[in-house]
């Protein structure tokens, strides 16, 4: 499914791949990286000011879309909780041999625990596939956006986004 | 009779930063506010501000107000909770009603008026029915009564209060079973869309209300497909199940007071309607009468809480707390900070009609 951001309500992968921020396929399989889905000019710039390497850059005037230089990025997570608009996140394509993983932020209770089996979503909020929670992150300085970490297939590398809201 | 440098009617994030940096100075300030809290909708705000760091970006709305508050009492500013102001003549003197019992004037050298903005309401068959609500009342409802006002909720207005309320009424543990737009795009900033969608929330872009049914209380919503001009088309009606229906369809500023005190006005639709005519320092035709946030034109917190700045640093000024230096230091400070917010796609419309007003207000304002 694809659409694009003023329509659907979601970025595409092609409106992805055409902001600054968002890393090429060879980057992506490389291992852990940031990944940036800005791609409206707003002005914001917590995910700079964030990055404890200084490797997102907006700049002057701050509607500018970040950038980021992937090969000094570490994919420590401090920028994924800092995003107001929840649109950071890690992507591991070389977690396992036949997985990934992907550590997104989530303000939703219950949070779900590390071994949990959830439902991996898209963009959409569709479910593309089931995943292993590895681990689930909500430290002070998070401010009450936990970031989770999910292992899920590789084959589903691209659309994974999210997961589904467990019941209250 | 209660007499003060300056009186700041409403607390919310314009009020409260007038006040700070009218106290800062050295006035004497009186804030008066009609709710038994200060703060305005901030503590509604429990989602993460943007902005650079000098704008609080990052930070949850609810704790910049608590750290206005602070700021509040730290500097012993005057808070009158619980009363309202009826009336202000004479320019000077305003009627307040404290605790809906005891009427007091107050005589002010200097009055900012922050008094906030109202909601829009839509109308058609069933919009009366219990379970139709303002935004902004289902906001109030899960994040400071922490009641859910239903399970199933339908949203029409994409922009960013109808599209962060849906966010928050998932958090609340709502569903959202649609957001709908007028329009043929989404309003709100992509990535507040992009987090309600991956929730699972579908969008219906050019299409509108068409009815809410219902016995006793809202059980569905009847949407309908609009053309290019607008007009329902006939066949594409569906009905969604849902027990609540949140009207996000814009807000229109609380201008009472200045009407009353003879402030002369414009027409700004692109701000939310007739405003008081201003200027740069946020002095209206009223020389000792100030405005500042949603009345000054519907923006957001952020921008609210900079005009406030301004209007409170000039009224100390022209109350002799500042040198004309001073004020115009600081003001050109807060500038570029307002002006970093009103940059970008979704920034400037809201820039060129409020750069439409200040010409207005020098032109108008001698």
């Amino acid at each position: 499914m694809s659409g694009s951001l003023k329509k659907t309500g979601a970025p595409s992968l092609e409106e992805l791949a055409a902001s600054p921020a968002f890393p090429s396929e060879e980057q992506f399989k490389r291992g852990p990286v940031a990944v940036i889905e800005c791609v409206e000019e707003i002005p914001c710039n917590p995910c700079e000011s964030s990055c404890p390497r200084g490797v997102i850059r907006v700049g002057e005037p701050i509607t500018n879309l970040p950038v980021i230089d992937l090969d000094g990025c570490v994919a420590c997570g401090a920028c994924v909780a800092a995003c107001p608009g929840l649109a950071i996140y890690i992507k591991d394509y070389t977690y396992g041999p036949d997985t990934a993983s992907i550590s997104f932020p989530y303000e939703y209770l219950p949070l779900p625990k590390a071994g949990d089996v959830v439902e991996v979503v898209d963009r959409y909020g569709g479910t593309v596939c089931k995943g292993t929670v590895l681990k689930v992150r909500s430290p002070k300085a998070y401010d009450r956006t936990a970031v989770v970490t999910v292992e899920y297939p590789k084959e589903f590398f691209y659309e994974a986004i999210s997961m589904k809201r467990l019941a209250c | 009779m209660t007499q003060t440098d300056l009186a700041i009617v409403g607390a919310g994030p314009a009020g409260l930063c007038a006040a700070i940096e009218a106290k800062r100075a050295g006035a004497d300030v009186l804030l008066i506010d009609e709710n038994a809290r200060p703060g305005g909708q901030l503590f509604k705000q429990i989602h993460k501000f943007f902005g650079s760091r000098a704008h609080k970006a990052g930070t949850r709305g609810m704790n910049i107000g608590t750290e206005l508050l602070d700021q509040t009492r730290e500097l012993g500013i005057n808070v009158w909770l619980g009363s309202e102001v009826l009336g202000l003549q004479n320019g000077h003197d305003l009627w307040v009603v404290r605790n809906r019992v005891q009427t007091e004037m107050v005589r002010a050298k200097k009055i900012i008026l922050a008094t906030g903005a109202t909601e829009n309401a839509l109308a058609f068959p069933g919009w009366e029915l219990p379970g139709v609500m303002g935004a902004g009342a289902a906001q109030t409802l899960i994040n400071v009564s922490r009641v859910l006002p239903g399970r199933r909720v339908v949203t029409v207005g994409s922009g960013n209060v109808g599209v962060i309320v849906s966010y928050q009424l998932l958090q609340a543990g709502a569903e959202v079973a649609a957001i709908v737009e007028a329009l043929p795009a989404l309003g709100g900033y992509g990535v507040h869309t992009a987090k309600v969608r991956r929730a699972g929330v579908p969008f219906y872009t050019s299409h509108t209300v068409r009815r809410a049914i219902g016995a006793e209380r809202v059980e569905a919503v009847e949407l309908v497909a609009l053309d290019a001009s607008f007009k329902q088309v006939p066949g594409t009606e569906r009905v969604l199940g849902a027990d609540t229906l949140c009207l996000a369809t814009g807000l229109t500023p609380l201008t009472e007071l200045a009407w009353l005190a003879g402030c002369k006005f414009d027409f700004v639709p692109a701000l939310g309607g007739h405003l008081p005519i201003h200027d740069c320092a946020m002095r209206t035709t009223q020389k000792d009468i100030f405005v500042a946030g949603d009345i000054a034109g519907v923006e957001e917190a952020s921008t609210a809480m900079e005009e406030g700045r301004l209007a409170g640093v000039n009224a100390a000024a022209d109350l002799g707390y500042l040198t004309e230096a001073e004020a115009r230091a600081r003001s050109s400070e807060i500038w570029e900070s307002l002006n970093a917010l009103r940059s970008g796609c979704f920034g400037s419309k809201r820039r060129e009609a409020k750069d439409y007003m200040l010409r207005k207000g020098k032109e108008v304002i001698a």
